[in-house]
């Protein structure tokens, strides 16, 4: 990391820190409001043939989670290249 | 050999191993007993070959396997460290009798690894030390933090082992025949014998092989019976159609006379046993036996639909007001108690390198989601064919699984009204885990996959015990021993008491598992909540804000563990009450709380030496160009750190 500026670094921590708050947001929307609060509203709609809210608290939102780490991994480990980071080990 | 092809080979044999047995069976007419021997002798066997293979002495193998362990495999090793006897062998059932609201397992058991994901796993693997108190003994200089956390290790740790080897002895009784206490050692001896000859090195391989048990046992009884009824070996796809099925046919046995009548006479002995708790004179003995037969009438009076013209049953219902509370706070502490656990939190030092990490959360939580994304459906076609192939039938001509199953002592079926037809009511269930331990006989399948299915949960429960047992011996051995009491010991030394450590804590466990003590159950459930509280808040403010220092770390350990266990105790055992909170969402307090606290005491007290907030600056970029192997207590960590 002796090979990074300062601003580097910035830019850096700033695209980490943007990432994991808008994961952490669709997380909480997903998993409190979506498979939680809003379940009962969301049961009137039909997914599948699953009511939608209880589609989404038992299937939908394991998948989302599934899916949210992947690109969590896949954009940190190409930021890291990006700026030459490469891990010998 | 390259490993996938490694265990390529295992997996494939494995699947002719059972396919052979599967032949003797139907054509040769091998005994069940047989069956069960060879599964349990195979598996076991299998896990002693490879903890013989990959024994080892070297100190970066012992801890954190050589920090070599590629993150697919990483990922296989965390889902069976992970799936405890309870995902494997409870889940399904308990989702099943509570529906809706038992979602919050699914969901908080997934969910937590996207915060282990992007708070914790990629920084603590850059960090590069052995044990998770290793980490809080560095960044929050000394041993002060560092024993808190061996206190909090083990007692997150302890209980839930012992759930784990009274699951182990519960299977081999089970399916062997074997005396309880007999299959708790027998069991033990397949636990010990990886770890103490080859620590986390042994531990990871074996967990991928049982990972491979695990899956394959718990997805073919029900893509069977999915292929069966609807000719689609996709349970997740079809399963929709079953709820609605179920829901139709919850209102239907609401609304059947029969099944009225039945429930009028459980109600009527419900009443009669209170009306004798409530007379009075009798001993202890006599109002347990009373209660216990007052909870199964009731549990048997109550309709499986809310209401007779309810368009939807409770099965679907979502909960209301403190139901809803209790269900967002309790997916709330199993999330952060998953991104807590340290047995799991070690498995991301064992990844080769940072980015490693991060692909290995992920392939973690893709692996752990096969099984939980099939729970729920496993739990509707339990219910499904109960309905459609029990009830209703002569109970003179009972279907085959009922009479197989009924010795277990899991289920029971009483012609309480004496008409000589099952009703709903009539099915008396006394453990929920039959669903999972009976699916294979429900879906005409022959014995052979009823011993996979033992294989896999023993493959569970043993793999957790695994990594669980490592972690208490090193909290024990490495933390306390080596870095609070001696740290002058020789290598050999180390190891040595390690090794002896892991034996004792196994015999411990096993001792406190034969007493057969109901709390251990819920015990495990607090795991999650005192895991939560404790280390949750010190790791992440430890990672993520320079400032948090050592009086801290120290007192918001302290203050969340303790706010969490006087809530637990309080609640469970003195009537205590905040918002008509449950007892296993205690973190829901103590968390917050210990975050608070952090801060505030952080900011009253110096700033940590300029050493640590420098090592925690360069935590957030993965080091470039420097070998990360090693002792990584070597390198540049503050004085005092150990």
């Amino acid at each position: 990391m002796a090979d990074l500026t300062d601003a580097q670094k910035q830019a850096y921590w700033r695209y980490n820190i943007t990432l994991t708050t808008i994961l952490l947001i669709i997380w909480f929307v997903v998993t409190y409001l979506v498979s939680g609060l809003w379940a009962g509203w969301l049961n009137q709609f039909s997914f599948l043939g699953f009511p939608l809210g209880y589609y989404m608290a038992a299937q939908g939102s394991l998948a989302i989670f599934v899916i949210e780490i992947a690109v969590y991994a896949y954009l940190m480990n190409k930021l890291d290249l990006k700026y030459g980071i490469r891990e010998e080990g | 050999m390259s490993l996938a092809k490694i265990f390529g080979f295992y997996t494939i044999g494995f699947l002719g191993v059972t396919i052979l047995i599967g032949i003797a069976e139907i054509f040769f007419g091998l005994p069940n007993a047989w069956i069960g021997w060879i599964f349990m002798g195979l598996s076991l066997g299998i896990y002693i070959v490879i903890g013989i293979i990959t024994r080892t002495s070297n100190p970066d193998q012992y801890y954190v396997a050589g920090r070599g362990v590629p993150p697919v495999f990483n990922g296989m090793a965390t889902g069976s460290d992970w799936m405890s006897a309870a995902s494997f062998i409870s889940m399904a059932g308990a989702l099943s009798a509570q529906g809706f609201a038992g979602l919050a397992y699914v969901m908080g058991w997934t969910g937590g690894y996207l915060l282990l994901a992007v708070f914790l796993g990629p920084y603590l693997r850059q960090f590069g030390a052995y044990t998770i108190p290793d980490f809080l003994g560095a960044r929050y200089g000394g041993n002060f933090a560092r024993v808190i956390g061996v206190i909090a290790a083990i007692a997150c740790s302890f209980t839930y082992l012992i759930a784990q080897v009274t699951g182990v002895g519960l299977i081999v009784s089970r399916f062997i025949g074997l005396d309880f206490n007999i299959g708790v050692f027998v069991g033990l001896v397949g636990v010990l014998f990886c770890s103490v000859l080859g620590g986390m090195k042994s531990v990871t391989w074996t967990q991928v092989a049982q990972y491979i048990i695990l899956i394959v046992s718990y997805l073919v009884p029900v893509v069977y019976l999915s292929f069966q009824l609807f000719s689609i070996p996709v349970p997740e796809l079809v399963y929709g159609r079953v709820l609605q099925a179920n829901n139709t046919k919850a209102i239907e046995i609401t609304r059947d006379a029969k099944e009225k009548e039945t429930r009028a006479l459980w109600k009527k002995e419900a009443d009669e046993a209170n009306a004798k708790i409530k007379a009075g004179g009798l001993d202890d003995a006599e109002v347990e036996k009373l209660r216990a037969t007052a909870r199964i009438a009731t549990q048997q009076a109550t309709a499986p639909a809310a209401s007779d013209d309810a368009t939807v049953g409770r099965y679907l219902t979502v909960p209301t007001g403190v139901g809803m509370w209790n269900f967002l706070a309790l997916t709330f502490c199993l999330m952060v108690g998953t991104a807590g656990l340290p047995h799991i939190l070690t498995r991301y030092y064992t990844t080769p390198s940072v980015k490693a990490a991060r692909t290995s959360v992920a392939w973690s939580l893709f692996f752990i989601f096969l099984l939980y994304f099939t729970a729920p459906a496993y739990a509707a076609f339990a219910r499904f064919v109960i309905y459609a192939r029990l009830v209703g039938t002569q109970i003179a001509e009972l279907p085959r699984w009922i009479t197989l199953w009924a010795p277990a002592g899991l289920f029971e079926v009483v012609d309480k009204n004496r008409d000589g037809i099952v009703q709903w009511a009539d099915f008396v269930v006394k453990s929920t885990d039959f669903v999972v331990l009976s699916m294979p006989e429900v879906a005409g399948l022959p014995f052979v996959i009823t011993g996979l299915v033992m294989a896999g949960g023993l493959a569970a429960a043993l793999s957790t015990a695994d990594g669980l047992l490592l972690t208490i011996a090193n909290a024990f051995s490495h933390d306390l021993y080596y870095n609070v009491l001696d740290p002058k010991a020789s290598l050999t030394k180390r190891l040595t008491i390690t090794k002896v450590l892991l034996v004792v804590t196994a015999l411990v466990a096993a001792w406190v598992a034969t007493f057969r003590v109901a709390i251990i159950v819920e015990l495990v459930a607090w795991a999650f909540s005192l895991a939560g509280a404790s280390f949750f808040p010190a790791l992440v403010m430890g990672i993520w804000w320079r400032r948090a220092n050592k009086a801290g770390a120290c007192v918001g350990m302290i203050v969340g563990l303790a706010i969490t266990a006087y809530y637990m105790i309080g609640s469970r055992f003195f009537g205590v009450s905040w918002f008509g909170t449950a007892t296993i969402a205690s973190a829901v307090f103590g968390l917050p709380a210990g975050f608070l606290t952090i801060w505030l005491v952080s900011l009253l007290t110096e700033a940590p030496p300029k050493q640590v907030q420098d090592l925690v600056a360069s935590v957030r970029y993965p080091k470039t160009g420097q070998a990360v192997t090693g002792d990584p207590l070597g390198r540049d960590l503050p004085a005092g750190a150990h």
